[in-house]
């Protein structure tokens, strides 16, 4: 971070909105982040839901020989004709894949992992001969390693506005395409979508955001951009425009507050912070959400648990209750002894619901008690249907 | 009696890495038959629909749909895949999935209205899903899933129905009201063509079987070609069928 951030240390929140206001590096960083996590986050949804959630990691890794090879070339160190270099690399590498994949027996993992580690390789090591080398303008490559969202300007931001825009009318015009490719690809085809268009048009907008990132982020994380938003999107909503809405709005809040923690303590990098904090999303939403979360999941286990006893100790009593034509044939609370799921709290829970009346130490079951307990496992059938 | 040949196929042959999967496949099809593809493991058979559809590239062979070619017959045919073909976790719902069948007619870009919204929900009815409209499909059974691919096909209101093993996997009930349905496109004069893996149901459910084996053993009228001789041929195995009359 710049000398003048290191001067930051704890921030108020209300200084620090006033600061956004004000302060033009914050602002634009913060933005920037914003904007980036925004549109990571979306079409991150898709590369999850295709189940290609590595391809970003190995398009990211593949990107770092085009930003070395971009400024061999030039001489420049301008963000964007690096960032060309590395949008060229990343696509290279991707088509590779794709053909490696196509042409022999490799599964695209090891595709992945071949083109990721060779790609990254190749960069690294024409990025230690950059830095040997006697001319003093190569110094800070290797910023697109981990980013270095400090130098984030005005300009960039409005790039990742621009495409995050054309990003989004694409999305909303193709909408029901991409929804049907993601699902069901084979049956797409037989309607006669062209599915090749809708893939190729995916991916390149997942290699767009990616290059984008690599100033932020950094090419070693640039993944999780990707993939933490929405795999902590995915468990609060079964709804796939939810689900990307939602994972826009996680990946945009990571940015904000990555960008608020850094900027408050010194020696913090943004990008691995804003990771961090997209990973803090996710760990929360695995544990939080109503539907899929841990949390949640283990109090309806409890619960189902504690109705299958008071079901079981209801049944029992019903076959007791049966036996006499009247149903409400007073019994000994003492007869229920020889059930051995009864608690005293079962029956009492009995009474809460108007099941079962006590009196004195005699139990009979109500109306309601006996039409309950003969529907019971009727009723448990309807209710999973 | 000359009836109209719904498919045709001629010298068909698709090819893994050089190994052959499904050889030289000739085959007619008339129209209004209900029709299984048996063949043991392996035998091609969900490989010969995604050919004819043109979800696989045949090495050799072409395909007419009522005498032109699929791609411009496309409206006229329906496909129902494997359940197993599909990540059920994705997040949508039921009523979701059986809209998608009106996607065909709509084309690029244009989103589905009131229209396919009845049309869907028609379909729904039809299979008995229609109370599980709502339902995140990762929450059905087997057999609801299957109901709900079936859905999304009639839909489609084509002449033609494919479908690959569309009783794997599924509760008594679901294969009746699915033969049912199935039976029911018969009458009014569809033709329905089923990957099926169950012999024994074969005389029961179908009219007319082909035998496939990567190249095509016999095809034609149940009564007429399932017997022990195509049998072997097709497995292998010294098999004895008799038919229930």
């Amino acid at each position: 971070m710049r000398n003048d951030k290191t001067r930051l240390k704890t921030i108020e929140l209300k200084e620090y909105i006033e600061l956004l206001f004000t302060d033009y590096t914050l602002r634009t960083i913060t933005l920037g982040t914003a904007i980036l996590g925004a549109v990571t986050g979306m079409l991150g949804s898709f590369a999850v839901l295709r189940k290609q959630s590595l391809l970003g990691d190995a398009i990211s890794h593949a990107a770092l020989p085009g930003i070395a090879i971009a400024f061999l070339i030039t001489g420049a160190k301008d963000t964007n004709t690096l960032l060309f270099g590395a949008l060229v690399s990343g696509l290279i590498g991707t088509f590779w894949i794709r053909g490696i994949v196509t042409k022999t027996h490799l599964k695209s993992d090891t595709a992945l992992g071949l083109i990721l580690s060779v790609f990254f390789g190749f960069g690294m090591m024409l990025l230690t001969f950059i830095q040997k080398q006697p001319n003093a303008n190569q110094a800070g490559l290797d910023k697109y390693l981990f980013g270095q969202a400090a130098t984030l300007v005005e300009s960039d931001v409005w790039m990742m506005t621009i495409v995050t825009g054309i990003c989004l009318i694409i999305m909303l015009t193709f909408w029901k395409e991409f929804k049907i490719l993601l699902f069901d690809a084979d049956y797409t085809k037989t309607l006669g979508f062209n599915t090749k268009t809708i893939d190729v048009l995916i991916t390149s907008f997942i290699v767009l955001a990616i290059v984008l990132g690599l100033q932020t982020v950094g090419v070693v994380l640039m993944s999780a951009m990707l993939l933490a938003p929405a795999a902590a999107s995915r468990q609060w909503t079964n709804s796939l425009s939810k689900m990307v809405f939602l994972a826009a709005i996680f990946g945009a809040f990571s940015g904000v507050f990555g960008t608020a923690v850094s900027a408050s303590q010194n020696n913090l990098p943004t990008g691995p912070v804003i990771v961090i904090v997209a990973g803090v999303f996710v760990l929360f939403s695995f544990i939080f959400s109503p539907k899929r979360g841990l949390l949640f999941k283990q109090i309806r286990f409890v619960k189902n648990r504690r109705d299958l006893e008071l079901h079981k100790t209801l049944a029992f009593m019903y076959h007791i209750a049966e036996t006499h034509d009247n149903i409400s044939h007073p019994h000994t609370i003492k007869i229920l002894n020889n059930f051995q799921g009864y608690t005293k709290r079962t029956l009492q829970k009995l009474v809460d619901r108007g099941f079962v009346e006590l009196d004195g130490n005699m139990w009979h079951l109500t109306e309601e008690g006996f039409k309950t307990a003969s529907n019971l496992y009727n009723q448990q059938n309807v209710s999973n249907e | 009696m000359k009836k109209t040949l719904a498919v045709k196929v001629d010298d068909l042959t698709v090819a893994y890495n050089y190994k052959p999967v499904l050889w030289d496949i000739d085959l007619e099809i008339p129209e209004g038959v209900l029709m299984a593809i048996v063949g043991p493991n392996g035998a091609g058979k969900s490989t010969l629909i995604k050919a004819i559809l043109g979800i696989l590239k045949p090495i050799a062979g072409s395909v007419s749909i009522y005498g032109k070619s699929y791609k411009k017959q496309r409206k006229l045919v329906a496909y129902v895949p494997q359940k197993g073909s599909v990540d059920w976790d994705f997040p949508t719902t039921a009523l979701d999935v059986v809209m998608m069948g009106t996607y065909g007619t709509l084309g690029w870009i244009k989103r589905p209205g009131q229209k396919e919204k009845k049309a869907a929900l028609e379909a729904l009815e039809k299979v008995g899903m229609l109370p599980f409209k709502n339902r995140q499909i990762s929450q059905l059974s087997g057999g609801q899933q299957q109901r709900i691919f079936l859905a999304r096909a009639l839909v489609q209101n084509a002449s033609i129905y494919f479908m690959d093993e569309p009783f794997q996997g599924v509760d008594a009930s679901t294969e009746i009201a699915i033969i049912n349905i199935l039976k029911a496109l018969r009458k009014a004069g569809k033709t329905v063509i089923v990957v099926h893996h169950d012999l024994q149901t074969v005389p029961e459910y179908f009219d007319w079987v082909t035998f496939l084996n990567v190249k095509k053993i016999a095809t034609g009228p149940v009564k007429d070609i399932f017997n022990d001789d195509n049998l072997t041929k097709t497995y292998g195995i010294n098999y004895k069928v008799s038919i229930q009359e």
